[in-house]
């Protein structure tokens, strides 16, 4: 179905799209309609750079157990991140 | 039916890309694929899928059109700016998706262009999938002067009021009074939107409100199931759906 979940986050960060790479403004993460991946509803995740133009996006498609997994890994390396101390 | 042409003299089709005054009189763009013929024709406004004005609508208006009717495919994501469908698509995604308003205005306006044609008959149909199947059941309910529509598996037509969205205001089924046009819906039984039980809500308040209808129930198919560029693709079911749906048009558009 249509879910019409999507939620925008601002960002700093670069992205490697077809061009190369571009700086990042927005993050938007939806589930939805898989576009390219056999799931037929998938997290979305698009980072994008809507300045640049519609073609700066990095795409990814995944499917809840990856995001569920890909969260806590991202988490887990935030808190490594944070206890080192290092900035 | 699908592949039933006389080889004697079948239609030729041409296809191209438009510009025309869409809701609001904004210029869009519209595919516009037609028959190469001077005999009167049916128009069909095709309206495209949340993953936007693709590849696979392309296609199906050309279709559509080789099977004699005018199809006007415009493209509701035209106001977002331009790149692949999928780019445009993600972008429309991120800002809440399409606003129905937006969609009903361009689907009135393309309704407008097809009578406009110096060789229309006078019966214009409207179709599409999943979000389109949606959108076609709501600009047929709100916008008079179609003759057919078609609804396939259109999720979201049964909706629940704390599902709306700003973008989504109006679950289509509220409009049922207001549907003129006779109704062919297809649906598969293995999709989660919408379900069977969503599907019998709206054949239920259809039937109650008097309306002309046909359903068709597929098992063994569940979302897309004619969608034959994904693994959700089912040949034997889809192939009997679009029989039923060129029949469909041609008993309300031709006739």
């Amino acid at each position: 179905m249509c879910t019409m979940i999507a939620t925008n986050t601002p960002i700093r960060g670069v992205g490697m799209g077809a061009d190369g790479w571009f700086p990042l403004t927005q993050a938007t993460v939806g589930y939805d309609h898989a576009t390219h991946s056999e799931d037929e509803h998938a997290v979305l995740i698009d980072f994008t750079n809507y300045d640049i133009g519609l073609h700066a996006r990095v795409a990814v498609e995944l499917d809840l157990e990856s995001a569920r997994a890909f969260v806590a890994q991202l988490q887990s390396v935030i808190a490594q991140a944070e206890a080192s101390g290092v900035r | 039916m699908w592949n039933s042409f006389s080889t004697a003299g079948p239609l030729g089709i041409t296809a191209e890309i438009i510009t025309f005054p869409g809701g609001n009189g904004d210029e869009i763009h519209a595919y516009v694929a037609r028959p190469v013929t001077d005999a009167p024709l049916p128009g069909i406004v095709l309206v495209h899928h949340m993953p936007g004005w693709d590849e696979f609508y392309l296609e199906t208006a050309e279709r559509l059109a080789r099977h004699g009717y005018e199809v006007i495919c415009p493209d509701l994501y035209c106001r977002y700016g331009h790149g692949t469908p999928d780019d445009v698509a993600a972008k429309v995604r991120s800002e809440g998706g399409v606003r129905d308003d937006s969609v009903v205005a361009d689907c009135a306006a393309a309704l407008a262009w097809l009578r406009a044609r110096p060789n229309h008959n006078g019966k214009v149909g409207i179709i599409g999938t999943c979000s389109g199947g949606r959108h076609s059941v709501l600009v047929a309910s709100r916008v008079k002067g179609f003759n057919a529509v078609v609804d396939l598996w259109g999720g979201g037509v049964v909706a629940k009021p704390e599902e709306a969205t700003p973008a989504r205001p109006v679950a289509p089924i509220e409009y049922t009074a207001d549907l003129e046009a006779p109704l062919l819906g297809i649906f598969g039984n293995e999709d989660q939107s919408p379900t069977p039980e969503q599907v019998d809500i709206h054949e239920e308040a259809l039937r109650q409100a008097g309306k002309a209808y046909e359903f068709h129930r597929y098992d063994g198919a569940g979302h897309g199931f004619m969608y034959y560029h994904t693994t959700m693709y089912r040949p034997t079911q889809a192939m009997d759906a679009w029989n039923k749906v060129f029949r469909f048009f041609a008993t309300h558009l031709k006739a």
